[in-house]
């Protein structure tokens, strides 16, 4: 049941996307979408989603993988569609009460719902391909020059390479506990708004005293290995680039300028 | 004895057709007796959790059927709350789902989920934690103040409040010392004894559930691979060694003898019935000397 969340999760398989430098990765996500929020236009949501489907193919992750994210952002996608929906000014197309359909606002709505699915699907991509570490990995050396401004970027990377590497155990821990308490004739399904939040206590005590027990024996473990952050420390396997790398900077370069002028409308559009 | 519990061609496959897939159980058959003490047995990753996992309804085998007390429980409208109830599931480090801030409220979270009245809830609960021997001085305490044994029992009383036919315990000893693993599995014998109930008992360890149990049942791979009483079971101790599995010590040691030539009987599986054996061989063979010759 609770398997079903992909967000954050690294999906083995072996592909050109999954042996690129994470650096590369994460670039060409935020490459993706910045494009996506310069996207204005049908031709250049054209090319994102030529992009994103080549992204996809070449990661070799079963699509069916991807969209299973989309579950998460659902209300969040149908409250932004519907508002851009019924509250856009412009040419009028049909009214009931203060609900009124524009034609802007039904082209707006569909750009704002592909780019909600289009930024899920994008990072998916990323996470599916690269491990928790990895990415991390190459967060800490894109982010290093905010070290000369005192920011503490080993430090933050290995919090957040933490936090993503127990995503996966607390969803585990949380689908044993649930079990055990079902085992236990606990119901989760049924019932109002209070008595299902009610019904979460059983789940959530447990979670958060074993999630606390893991950061004490995380952090216990941690020291006992003389860990003291990031001063001098090197790396067993230092990140570098390769030609696929080099091969992806320059399909970015080129993306992007075709987004921008298929946006700008210099080209036909 | 009429079966209480009977599987036929149980398969499971998780994952199904992501790289993630993986057969948990292969065409696995079985039927328990009322009654019956069973060790399950396996390797990590055997399927044995998976399996008792389907007992109660928690898994849904991806084919095959499974009957409890005569009934498919995969038949719509099938009950699965009462299920639950009547096959009580202790999982592995079943301390980690206390939540309630005393031990008694603990015991009573079973029982309520299942409508009871109050009084027959605390009455229960209150069987329950005599069952596994905390008296009421422990009623009021919170289950964070206990020792590791102790919080287990609790957990354990939890499920058994239920009033369940079956008791599951998967790896009940697990993480425990030495003493506290000898009074869980003199309880759960004890359960066994005193009120006959069907238990089955999930371990990794020849040694915890040799001395205990009536049947083993060997799982490797997601297979049954062995289904016979341990003396039998362990007959194949060489078998089990290739699928990770040791047999306890004294097989080894009873076995080693009888090559040596020590005509003792080769199905012992516990420490008192090997002592008694050496220790007759020697007496029949030289009145009662400690010497042996081929």
């Amino acid at each position: 049941m609770i398997r079903d969340i992909t967000l954050g999760q690294f999906y083995p398989v072996d592909s050109v996307l999954h042996r690129m430098d994470p650096r590369t990765k994460l670039f060409g996500t935020l490459i993706f979408i910045i494009s996506l929020f310069m996207a204005n236009t049908v031709a250049s949501y054209v090319v994102a989603t030529l992009f994103l489907l080549l992204a996809v193919r070449l990661s070799k992750v079963p699509p069916k993988f991807m969209l299973k994210g989309l579950k998460a952002i659902f209300f969040l996608f149908l409250i932004s569609v519907s508002f851009n929906l019924f509250l856009t000014d412009g040419e009028l197309i049909w009214q009931f009460g203060f609900l009124k359909i524009t034609r802007e606002g039904v082209w707006r709505a569909c750009f704002m719902g592909l780019r909600l699915i289009y930024l899920v699907v994008g990072s998916s991509v990323l996470t599916l391909t690269t491990t928790p570490n990895h990415l991390t990995d190459g967060l800490e050396k894109s982010m290093g020059f905010l070290k000369l401004l005192r920011v503490p970027v080993h430090e933050i990377s290995m919090m957040m390479s933490i936090a993503l590497r127990f995503i996966p155990i607390l969803i585990e821990e949380t689908d044993k506990i649930m079990k055990a308490q079902t085992a236990r004739g606990a119901d989760f399904e049924s019932g109002n708004l209070i008595q299902k939040a009610k019904s979460m206590v059983p789940i959530l005590v447990p979670l958060f005293i074993s999630a606390f027990r893991r950061a004490t024996d995380l952090a216990m473990a941690m020291e006992a290995r003389c860990y003291r952050g990031g001063e001098g420390r090197t790396k067993m396997k230092p990140l570098h680039y390769e030609r696929r790398d080099y091969i992806a900077y320059g399909v970015y370069a080129l993306y992007l300028l075709l987004v921008f002028l298929l946006v700008k409308g210099i080209v036909i559009g | 004895m009429a079966a209480i519990i009977k599987a036929t061609d149980l398969n499971y496959v998780y994952s199904e057709g992501t790289a993630f897939e993986q057969h948990a159980l292969r065409q696995v058959n079985f039927e328990i007796p009322e009654g019956q003490f069973v060790g399950l047995i396996g390797h990590t990753g055997s399927g044995k959790s998976t399996l008792i996992q389907h007992l109660n309804g928690l898994i849904r085998a991806t084919s095959g059927t499974l009957e409890f007390e005569g009934e498919n429980i995969y038949q719509s409208g099938y009950d699965m709350k009462k299920l639950r109830s009547k096959v009580g599931l202790v999982f592995q480090y079943p301390e980690h789902q206390l939540f309630e801030i005393d031990v008694f409220s603990d015991v009573c979270f079973g029982p309520k989920n299942m409508g009871w009245s109050k009084e027959e809830i605390e009455a229960n609960a209150k069987q329950a934690l005599t069952m596994v021997g905390l008296d009421e001085s422990f009623y009021d305490l919170s289950p964070f103040e206990l020792s590791g044994g102790q919080k287990r029992r609790v957990a354990i009383a939890g499920v058994l409040a239920m009033k369940p036919h079956v008791l599951i315990l998967d790896e009940p000893t697990a993480g425990l010392d030495p003493k506290g693993r000898d009074e869980i599995l003199d309880e759960v014998a004890e359960l066994h004894r005193k009120y006959h109930m069907t238990i089955v008992l999930v371990s990794h360890s020849m040694e915890d559930v040799a001395k205990y149990v009536d049947r083993l049942l060997v799982m490797n791979h997601g297979e049954k691979v062995f289904d016979g009483t341990p003396r039998e079971v362990f007959r194949h101790y060489k078998e089990l060694e290739a699928i990770g599995l040791a047999a306890p010590q004294v097989t080894y040691l009873v076995h080693g003898l009888r090559e040596a030539g020590m005509p003792i009987d080769e199905d012992i599986t516990t420490i008192e019935e090997a002592k008694q054996a050496i220790l007759g061989a020697f007496s029949r063979q030289s009145g009662g000397k400690m010497r042996w010759t081929k």
